[in-house]
């Protein structure tokens, strides 16, 4: 597993102030991040592959600092974003799959191997070259997950990805977060998706204000709901 | 091109992508500065000889066709009546070859392998033009169609939902802020799949 590591990291957009003087070390397989909407937690982790840049503190990914080497992390650290509609780029599921691939200095028949194997693996092949904008809800969030993991990222950060699905895509979602080797970290509301995780962490104003068992985190942040 | 593309192994879907952009090219400059109606007829027979060896569906294919119908059932009688029928079945003709050899195209050939066609013909200038990033520019242009298509859509019926009578700026407005959002996101997008250099 990478070893994720926040050292005294602050953050504020504007005069808002939205992490403050987060030390934490994520090295668990399957960690949750939960939170109410405005707490810190999708900027936390969107720090962890660069996209959000920490205004004092660092974040490494293997001993490489993010900010000065977020070409390389990005390489490990694969993301999913909450409405996959913005994360597919090219018209159909296949090109969208393999467009991972194209820089990665693979040849045509790799890169059509890889990407015919991701398709299967994520149960997309009979929709491979369907316009990617007609899938399902769920289907598009199945992509979006299918062209991370065809990079074969060793971390993967999940920022809401079951938000905008019904109850069955998350199921769906949350057996496959199972099944993974990868290590996933996760930012959710719906609870029960982290419930058998390996680790909880809940952040509130900008803290971490419980770390540990799921059990032990989920009941200090439904009394921080109370 | 959006979601036109129709899977198969044909001679056509298999074909170059460049030589079947140049027949195209070629077929659509003889046909349409040909004044012989025998050469449009050919053309029109080829075409039909090609989405037959193509294997695409034929409904696909009709719906292609069928909006320059539209159009042909307005311009063929007026054509006909001011310059005669001649020159009206010929423009009818050469329309109708065109847009059905442009449909077979973008039936037979994937987004992806029109993107590297272009990639291809622009690297003798690749001192001038970086090819992979207007390949990338061109895809991103085809897929945000649908993406803003579904954002008018949805402004439209949040419009009708609260009963708001029809101004354009209540449509532009929040139209403009979401797509500027939605690229936005894209952006975040393209660095996290590691296109940030």
């Amino acid at each position: 597993m990478s070893s994720i590591r926040f050292e005294q990291v602050s953050h504020s957009f504007g005069d808002r102030s939205v992490l403050h003087d987060v030390t934490l070390e994520l090295t668990e397989q399957r960690i949750g991040i939960v939170g109410a909407n405005g707490s810190g937690k999708s900027t936390l982790v969107r720090m962890i592959n660069g996209l959000v840049a920490p205004q004092s503190g660092t974040v490494t990914v293997d001993g490489q600092n993010v900010a000065k080497h977020a070409r390389d992390v990005r390489r490990k650290v694969g993301f999913i974003f909450t409405n996959p509609d913005n994360q597919i780029v090219m018209p159909t599921v296949r090109e969208d799959v393999a467009f991972t691939l194209r820089r990665r200095g693979l040849s045509p028949a790799e890169i059509a191997e890889r990407t015919t194997a991701a398709l299967a693996k994520f149960g997309l092949s009979e929709h491979a070259d369907h316009p990617a904008h007609r899938l399902s809800g769920g289907q598009k969030q199945l992509l979006a997950l299918a062209a991370v993991l065809v990079a074969e990222p060793a971390t993967i950060v999940a920022d809401e990805p079951t938000t905008l699905l019904d109850a069955r895509n998350i199921r769906r979602i949350s057996e496959l977060w199972q099944t993974l080797p990868q290590q996933v970290i996760v930012v959710t509301h719906h609870l029960h998706l982290v419930e058998n995780f390996d680790r909880v962490i809940v952040i509130e104003k900008g803290e971490v204000v419980a770390d540990g068992a799921p059990e032990q985190s989920l009941a200090a942040y439904s009394a921080l709901l109370a | 091109m959006i979601g036109l593309y129709s899977p198969g192994s044909s001679l056509i879907h298999r074909a170059p992508t460049l030589l079947k952009l140049f027949l195209l090219s070629l077929c659509v400059v003889v046909i349409g500065t040909s004044p012989d109606l025998r050469v449009v007829g050919g053309a029109a027979a080829g075409a039909l000889l090609l989405f037959l060896i193509a294997r695409v569906p034929m409904r696909a294919a009709a719906g292609q066709i069928a909006p320059i119908l539209l159009i042909l059932l307005v311009a063929v009688p007026i054509q006909g009546l001011l310059s005669g029928w001649l020159v009206a079945t010929l423009m009818a003709g050469r329309l109708l070859v065109a847009v059905a050899l442009a449909a077979l195209f973008t039936m037979t050939t994937t987004v992806t392998a029109v993107l590297e066609a272009f990639q291809r013909l622009l690297r003798p200038f690749r001192r001038f033009v970086d090819a992979d990033r207007v390949g990338l520019l061109v895809a991103l242009t085809i897929r945000c169609i649908p993406l803003v298509s579904d954002i008018v859509r949805e402004v439209l019926e949040a419009r009708t939902a609260r009963g708001t009578q029809w101004s354009l700026m209540s449509i532009a407005v929040p139209v403009v802020v979401r797509s500027l959002y939605a690229a936005d996101a894209l952006g975040e997008a393209l660095i996290a799949r590691g296109l940030d250099d």
